[in-house]
């Protein structure tokens, strides 16, 4: 038995949340009609496509794509510049992600160390090359690296040493690559480390000081720890930035000398360049996979064990 | 995420008055981190002042050895150059207005989305959060192939709407929105629909007008995002009039151009200096963005 002022209080429910759900929809669908179109539908075309033999020639003539299976994959492990690629960027990430992490951890804890009143100064400067695009930037440290003209070896000439031809050389073009992008980016994980650091409570500090913890100890058994968090999301951010470094090689090399700074998102540009869609895209996709995989390396060794 | 990142004024004073201690020991600790943060800020900065001095040299200084930092007579002939026989105010404008255009578009359509996601009970709400989640980490790389033949079966290959329309709606901005929506009170938007307010009026009216921080940081990330694209303008403009300027810069400096030192100087500068300039405005915002988005 339902009474009548009950029955109207359900269909004014009713239609309250049917209007709620209108709105919900009328709200997000603008957002979501663009995010099938240009995300969601090319995330899966990418897959799909690397299944094919897809070319420039078959934007006019769809018709014309043919379905080959693995067939795109297994040339990538037949084609030493794409080897050669994955080895350089995964050197890129192996050497610079630590490299950039413990840059920006330093600083953060010089900046945090209540020891400057210039924290404000610091900060804006170590933060500057990360607002600027990396072409500029690369455009710039080409000229810092020349051999003749460059400062850097001028000032490396103050200190009595002879400067080489970074760029030029084999061994030496890729690590420089490598500094250069620790120095536009430390300052990015800097910022976040600070915010870490001082999400830290200050009595764990007190506590540890009672205990005779020295100023050693108390990094090691205190920040480190709590700092945990901040790092899994800090090494997955670069990880994933340094895993697509392109800029800098198509600036500063061309991916030379002899392939040496090629890297993978660079060949991905050239493969689809020559018109090779399906290829690149199974580049792409290998280029994902390993973006996804070295993710989840990261959580597991970084995220708290209750976590787990 | 969107506590506040500042240490409480309790803690602050603490370490001060540990850090004005007067011992010997502190001191020497003192200076010798000043010098060491001071070295990491001219290696920095260094870079840029060369950058902007270099601009203003003429061809023959830029390449002397040993190279100078102040220009020796100081010319604008470089910028005269890039702005008469490069075209770089198109390019100018080009950036201008795809940025705008992207920046825009994510304001208005992430905070509708983020509103919904945060506020609002629909069927299919949170498939469409994890689908939302899921691509915020997918890289360019990933998409631009399929992204290309799309845009070209459009027709939209060397046009604006080639350049802007894939980058309007961005996962990321929705995500922003939505975490910062949720610390609006429930009962706010309760009482005005109480009222009889509608949707959009307690959207426009009440929301909005709360988001403004976390408009602002979005905004500015995203100008800046834009400004700095790189691949998926080199692969959509075709011709020089639709060039922004990263493409146009990198294109010259791989180009006929690559030997014209001055030249690419100053392009960078003008790459760089308007984003350094309104970085320095307003670093509050883009430090709070970037500690609020890793704090989680």
């Amino acid at each position: 038995m339902t009474t009548p002022s009950t029955v109207t209080g359900q269909t004014r429910q009713t239609s309250q949340r049917a209007r709620r759900a209108r709105a919900g929809w009328g709200f997000t669908s603008p957002f979501t009609a663009l995010f099938l179109v240009f995300m969601a539908g090319p995330v899966l075309a990418s897959l799909l496509m690397s299944f094919t033999d897809i070319g420039s020639a078959d934007i006019r003539n769809p018709l014309g794509v043919n379905f080959v299976g693995f067939e795109q994959y297994g040339k990538l492990l037949e084609d030493a510049r794409f080897l050669k690629a994955a080895g350089n960027t995964a050197l890129f990430v192996v050497l610079g992600v630590p490299l950039t992490m413990l840059a920006g951890l330093l600083a953060a804890l010089g900046l945090n160390s209540g020891l400057t009143k210039f924290r404000g100064l610091f900060r804006v400067g170590y933060y500057l090359p990360v607002v600027t695009s990396i072409v500029a930037i690369s455009v710039v440290w080409r000229f810092l690296l020349q051999p003749e003209t460059g400062l850097v070896n001028s000032v490396l000439g103050l200190l009595g040493i002879d400067g080489p031809h970074w760029l030029a050389d084999t061994s030496l073009a890729l690590p420089s690559l490598i500094a250069m992008a620790t120095w536009r980016n430390l300052g990015f994980l800097m910022v976040i480390f600070l915010a870490g650091l001082q999400a830290i409570p200050q009595n764990l500090y007190e506590a540890a000081r009672i205990d005779g913890a020295g100023w050693w100890q108390q990094f090691r058994y205190v920040t480190l720890p709590m700092l945990r968090p901040t790092m899994l999301f800090v090494a997955v951010i670069s990880t994933i930035g340094y895993l697509q470094f392109f800029e800098e090689p198509f600036v500063m090399t061309q991916g030379g000398p002899l392939n040496s700074t090629v890297s993978i998102s660079y060949h991905i540009y050239d493969q689809f360049g020559f018109g090779n869609y399906g290829y690149a895209s199974a580049m792409s996709y290998v280029l994902f996979l390993g973006i996804v995989a070295l993710s989840l390396l990261w959580f597991r060794l970084l995220s708290s064990r209750d976590d787990r | 995420m969107t506590t506040e990142i500042a240490p409480k004024p309790a803690s602050r004073q603490r370490t001060r008055r540990r850090s004005r201690g007067t011992r010997p020991r502190d001191r020497v600790a003192r200076l010798m981190l000043h010098l060491v943060l001071l070295i990491g800020l001219v290696v920095m900065v260094g870079p840029f002042l060369w950058m902007l001095l270099s601009a203003f040299k003429s061809e023959a200084e830029v390449r002397q050895v040993p190279p100078t930092w102040w220009p020796v007579d100081a010319t604008v002939e470089n910028f005269v150059r890039l702005f008469d026989r490069l075209d770089f105010p198109t390019y100018f404008t080009n950036s201008v207005v795809v940025a705008a255009a992207v920046t825009v578009g994510n304001l208005i359509l992430c905070s509708a989305a983020g509103y919904a996601l945060a506020k609002l009970r629909f069927p299919g709400q949170r498939l469409l959060l994890g689908v939302v989640l899921g691509t915020v980490m997918v890289p360019g790389m990933v998409t631009f192939v399929p992204l290309f033949v799309l845009v070209s079966k459009l027709g939209m290959t060397n046009s604006y709407a080639g350049l802007v329309l894939p980058f309007l709606a961005g996962a990321f901005g929705v995500f922003f929105m939505r975490q910062f929506m949720l610390s609006i009170p429930d009962e706010l938007i309760e009482s005005a629909r109480l009222d009889g307010a509608s949707e959009l009026r307690i959207f426009l009216q009440i929301v909005m007008p709360l988001c403004r921080p976390a408009l602002a940081t979005l905004g500015i990330l995203t100008f800046l995002g834009s400004w700095n694209n790189f691949l998926w303008p080199l692969v959509v403009a075709t011709t020089e009039d639709k060039y922004t300027l990263p493409v146009a810069l990198a294109l010259y400096s791989v180009g006929q151009n690559n030997t014209e030192y001055g030249l690419l100087l100053a392009g960078s500068v003008v790459v760089v200096m308007p984003v350094l300039i309104v970085f320095v405005i307003l670093q509050r915002h883009f430090v709070r963005g970037v500690a609020t988005t890793g704090l989680k």
